[in-house]
């Protein structure tokens, strides 16, 4: 699946520090050197706490690396608004109906608010949420409102899609489903995805490759090719190939607490 | 309870015989009430005309003096402080200054509801605009939000529920104010005919003002909860599902 040329995001030697109390500082990340090829789909997993939301803010503009390189193929390197971020909570404002939210993008970046919204109106029935775009979020599941915040980063209409765990909060039966809607979704867009998840399950079933991060301070441990043909029915997860995938997911993951 | 508490004023003035001007019956306040109401309405509307404007006054400046102390680190550093002793002025006891200064026009009772409902409004909303959520702060910026978007996107409807609590203390706070200020020396008002009232022993009618100060006063906040309800609907989930 992923082109050949250069990748639209890669990471070189990328260090964040964190001040802490007492005059030390946490090394949060250390020396991470990653690339995103073209409409590649790339998962990110690794313990809790080893820097990956970090990660994610880096790239998206939040924050400077204190050491390294940024490079975005989009634009200028370190600036905000270059990449689409879903972050680890779903972030709706509660203020808003779930069609503002899901067009506050255009809204920021000055975009034509009337084509958004007609596009957004478009999308929802896709997005499972036909009926609900006058909704406040405080009215809708768990599962609802994570599919809202994605249809936001889609319309962001970006290259690049940071994803922190849009799942994470999700029952296994919903995360399932949406799981496959969003490599539905993900074929249409033509986007690369950078993806955070624990699932390594997960992990494998989507993506193109699978990087495996250390415990703190984080650095990339595996960068696993998955090598599955797509389209990938849930089967694939009985087959020997995936059971051998995740074998070597899980022993890089847990090479640290042995 | 309240009509219980009336019941016994009743029977207690009425039984005892207390005479009218040490303490009238609720009855006889509310003929009072009805016989005076020609000249209560002028001064209720003069009193009203203040503490409304005071009121809109105080909005706009803790709108501005909030969101200054939001943006910028020194105006937080210089004013915060300044808010937060202010709170423990009598700003009541400064009427007769304003007096002083103002005369015994409007301009002073005006000053005295801006000074009394500027500190709540400020305080909670500089509060309020504190509070936001960094997160969906980030959130904006992450989509190459500026500051100005991330105030007004963000920050700003963050805070309206605790600018909304600000803004019911002060609108409780108003027209008590503007009472205030009308004692102290006017031509009309609330606080005038009540303190006429009073110094010729017109007690029914002292009290006759001070239930419709009440009553105001209690619309005043109602008026804000009402109007809160409408534009920020979301605020009232939480407390709707925990009455649930
Ligand atoms: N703003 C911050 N200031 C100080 N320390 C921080 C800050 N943000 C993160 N950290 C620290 O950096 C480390 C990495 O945090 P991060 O949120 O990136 O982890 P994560 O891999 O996303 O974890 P999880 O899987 O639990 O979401 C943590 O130890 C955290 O305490
Ligand atoms: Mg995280």
């Amino acid at each position: 699946m992923p082109a050949a040329g250069p990748p639209v995001l890669r990471l070189s030697g990328v260090s964040k520090a964190y001040p802490a109390s007492g005059g030390a500082s946490v090394q949060a990340l250390r020396d991470v050197s990653l690339e995103v090829g073209r409409w590649e789909f790339i998962s990110l997993v690794g313990p809790s706490g080893c820097g990956k939301s970090t990660l994610l803010g880096l790239i998206a503009g939040l924050d400077d690396p204190s050491a390294g390189s940024i490079e975005i193929a989009a634009g200028p390197d370190g600036a905000t608004g270059e990449v689409a971020f879903m972050p680890q909570r779903d972030l709706l404002l509660p203020w808003r109906s779930l069609l503002d939210n899901a067009t506050l993008g255009a809204e920021v970046g000055g975009g034509d608010r009337a084509a958004a919204r007609k596009r957004a109106r478009l999308l929802l029935p896709s997005f499972g949420l036909e009926g609900f775009a006058d909704a406040l979020p405080h009215t809708l599941s768990g599962g609802m409102r994570q599919r809202a915040a994605l249809l936001r980063t889609v319309l962001l209409d970006r290259e690049i899609l940071l994803l922190d765990e849009p799942f994470g909060a999700l029952d296994a039966l919903t995360r399932a489903a949406l799981q496959e809607w969003l490599l539905e979704i993900w074929e249409q867009l033509k986007a690369a995805v950078l993806f955070v998840t624990h699932d390594v399950e997960e992990a494998l079933w989507l993506s193109d490759r699978v990087y495996v991060m250390t415990r703190r301070p984080g650095r990339i441990r595996l960068d696993l090719p998955v090598g599955l043909a797509r389209p990938r029915s849930r089967a694939v997860r009985g087959t020997p190939e995936f059971a051998a995938l995740k074998q070597r997911l899980l022993d890089a993951l847990l090479a640290d607490t042995a | 309870m309240l009509a219980a508490l009336v019941g016994v004023w009743e029977l207690v003035t009425r039984l005892a015989a207390v005479p009218e001007w040490l303490l009238p019956s609720p009855t006889v306040i509310v003929v009072e009430f009805v016989e005076s109401l020609p000249q209560l309405a002028p001064h209720t509307a003069r009193t009203l005309l203040e503490a409304a404007i005071g009121y809109g006054a105080a909005l706009l400046l803790a709108f501005l003096v909030a969101a200054l102390i939001d943006q910028s680190g020194l105006a937080r550093r210089a004013l915060s402080p300044l808010l937060v002793t202010s709170q423990t002025i009598p700003i009541f006891a400064l009427a007769p200054l304003l007096a002083i200064w103002f005369g015994f026009g409007i301009t002073p009772k005006i000053l005295i509801v801006a000074l009394a409902c500027f500190f709540p409004i400020a305080v909670s909303l500089a509060g309020g605009l504190r509070n936001a959520d960094p997160d969906m702060q980030a959130l904006v910026r992450s989509m190459g939000g500026s500051r100005r978007q991330v105030f007004s996107k963000v920050k700003l409807p963050s805070a309206i529920p605790a600018l909304l609590s600000g803004m019911k203390i002060a609108a409780s706070y108003s027209v008590i104010a503007a009472v205030i200020g009308e004692w102290v020396g006017a031509s009309q008002g609330l606080g005038l005919y009540m303190l006429r009232a009073s110094s010729s022993f017109q007690t029914a009618r002292v009290f006759a003002v001070i239930a419709v100060i009440a009553v105001l006063s209690v619309a005043m906040f109602l008026a804000v909860d009402v109007v809160g309800r409408r534009i920020a609907p979301w605020i009232y989930v939480r407390m709707e599902e925990a009455q649930t």
